[in-house]
């Protein structure tokens, strides 16, 4: 029983190996149409801008600051 | 120091070099899993760009860089049939092949890339490269990051929803 249902899967496979075929050329000789060096520096150059850690660590001491002394805030505001 | 090492320094123009080594096998690789020459393009610049941000975890003195590459492509390419399952019409660069003309054919043709589209995106990577590209099986699974029993898993899957769907369509018989 198990050696048929193998078998039929077997067949199955061959079967559907031959249809894939015919429907869908196999590709392994596929060439890009042109040099794509070009693209990807593109891509390179699109990089987000990154944000050193020390601006971060800078902006969250600033919060902290004006959460801990709300008063500050006015003072800061005029500094601007 | 060798291309690799400085790749995995970070040299821009080790990088280069590599990518101009390697643009064409990824390329070939991608093209024969998403069948689309317009998306493997962009796939092959996705996969660079991936190789690029993850320099520094490639191990030169154990990296096989053309190994990696391929995983990262298929990843890549695996990422795409996820998000372009139903969108993708396949094959659309490459036409069909010579004496699959009658109407019945035809037929079986229409419903064969449905069902085939439809495939899970996991399981139409292993059937593709299996089943129409002949791709030995341990170089799928190499590739696809899993083991070799799981491809023969996968592939046997594959076959077998392929089959439901035809028989559903009544076209068994044109099948065979």
């Amino acid at each position: 029983m198990s050696n048929e249902r193998n078998n039929r899967q077997l067949d199955d496979e061959k079967e559907l190996r031959a249809l894939l075929k015919r429907e869908f050329h196999p590709l392994q000789n596929a060439e890009p149409q042109r040099d794509l060096w070009p693209r990807m520096l593109r891509r390179l150059d699109a990089r987000p801008l990154r944000v050193p850690w020390f601006d971060w660590v800078l902006a969250a001491a600033v919060a902290a600051a004006l959460l801990l002394f709300p008063n500050a805030i006015p003072v800061l505001l005029y500094q601007l | 120091m060798e291309l690799l090492e400085r790749f995995a320094a970070g040299d821009l123009e080790a990088f280069e070099a590599l990518f101009r080594q390697h643009q064409s096998e990824v390329y070939r690789w991608t093209v024969r899993i998403v069948r689309d020459t317009g998306a493997a393009e962009d796939l092959t610049v996705e996969t660079f760009w991936r190789i690029y941000r993850a320099h520094e975890r490639f191990d030169p003195a154990a990296g096989n860089f053309r190994a990696w590459a391929r995983r990262i492509a298929t990843n890549a390419a695996l990422d795409h049939l996820r998000h372009a399952r139903k969108e993708t019409v396949l094959s659309e660069d490459y036409p069909v092949a010579p004496g699959a003309d009658s109407v019945v054919r035809s037929e079986l043709r229409g419903h064969l890339r449905r069902a085939f589209l439809e495939l899970p995106a996991r399981y139409r990577l292993v059937a593709t490269l299996a089943l129409i590209e002949d791709e030995p099986y341990d170089e799928i699974a190499e590739a696809a990051g899993i083991s070799v029993a799981l491809v023969k898993v996968r592939v046997f899957r594959a076959v077998r929803i392929l089959r439901k769907k035809l028989s559903s369509f009544g076209l068994e018989a044109a099948a065979k």
